[in-house]
């Protein structure tokens, strides 16, 4: 494994193609928001939870009417994946309790994805270097998506919803070579897409989430 | 518009929440490693829980499947994937393509 200011700077390298991405998924969430939520809710939503997935979620339930209560179980799920990452991500950090906690905060998909390596060890310095680029362009993202949101017209009609599942095809594209990948996806697709009729939002892809214990298996 | 004090407690409980879960497995397990089996398991939820949300983001509306301007925009995205398109111009790809189709029907 190289040097850690090595591994570090890889990861920021990394992190400034994925922080381009979340430049453009945050100003998608911003104009998603700003009718929903007003215009300061969205920048402090994307500042202090800084995760997509559940930020989209909550909006979603919002909008549509749900509650407060609703909407935090709906986002807490959706953010449900960051604790097995978490585990993984765990063997690799030191230091003091607190130490950990806010390193275990620089958790997003992105950089998990990268540092997460085929054997099961944990890039610690990868993981942190590919969040810093991508923190600040998700919240700035967001601040030119609530100002601008308005002028650009309707999101669904610029495509602004087809975005993020594209960001998560990209990251999923280079997980394919992990050994049983291609059978985990399988797996997880036909449980997402079979519990979504009868189950509220969010517990679907938790669910799909057993289909890693498919690694398991033994041939 | 949703009620302002509904957002505000809504945010707030998302935080803590979101904190907890990322700082839950740091925390509790610290340096030590798992076992290999654990190992497999864990390195197979990134491909699982991506496919998840990528389905369910682009053929659920709600509870219902449905099949729309996201799903022209995620096939476009699977071709600049294939291309090996940067990230980047891959999220741009599908939010025209998801445009396009919206365009013209």
């Amino acid at each position: 494994m190289p040097g850690r200011l090595a591994r570090y700077r890889g990861g920021l390298r990394a992190g400034l193609g994925f922080g381009a991405a979340a430049f453009v998924v945050g100003i998608s969430f911003g104009v998603v928001a700003e009718p929903v939520m007003g215009s300061v809710a969205p920048i402090v939503m994307s500042t202090v939870v800084f995760a997509g997935a559940s930020q989209f979620g909550v909006v979603a339930v919002l909008a549509s009417g749900g509650d407060a209560a609703t909407a935090i179980a709906t986002g807490a799920m959706l953010n449900a994946r960051f604790l097995p990452m978490g585990v993984a991500a765990a063997s690799a950090l030191r230091g003091s309790r607190l130490r950990r906690a806010l390193e275990g905060q620089a958790i997003v998909d992105a950089s998990w994805a990268l540092a997460a390596r085929g054997d099961g060890a944990f890039d610690r310095e990868a993981m942190l270097g590919a969040t810093v680029p991508q923190y600040p362009a998700w919240v700035v993202g967001t601040v030119i998506g609530v100002l601008f949101g308005g002028t650009l017209g309707d999101p669904e009609a610029l495509g602004l919803d087809a975005i993020f599942p594209a960001f998560f095809l990209g990251l999923l594209a280079a997980e394919l070579g992990r050994p049983r990948a291609v059978a985990a996806v399988l797996i997880a697709g036909a449980i997402a897409l079979g519990l979504t009729p009868f189950l509220p939002p969010g517990l679907p892809v938790l669910l799909a989430s057993s289909a890693a214990l498919i690694g398991l298996w033994r041939r | 518009m949703a009620a302002m004090s509904e957002v505000w407690i809504t945010i707030g409980g998302l935080f803590a929440a979101t904190v907890a879960i990322k700082a839950a497995g740091p925390v509790i397990l610290g340096g030590h490693r798992l076992p290999g089996g654990a190992l497999a398991v864990i390195s197979l939820l990134a491909p699982a829980l991506l496919t998840a949300l990528i389905l369910t983001d682009t053929f659920a509306r709600e509870q219902e499947l449905t099949v729309d301007a996201r799903a022209a925009g995620l096939a476009c995205a699977g071709v600049a994937v294939a291309l090996r398109a940067p990230l980047l111009v891959t999220v741009l790809v599908s939010a025209v393509g998801a445009a396009a189709v919206r365009a013209v029907t």
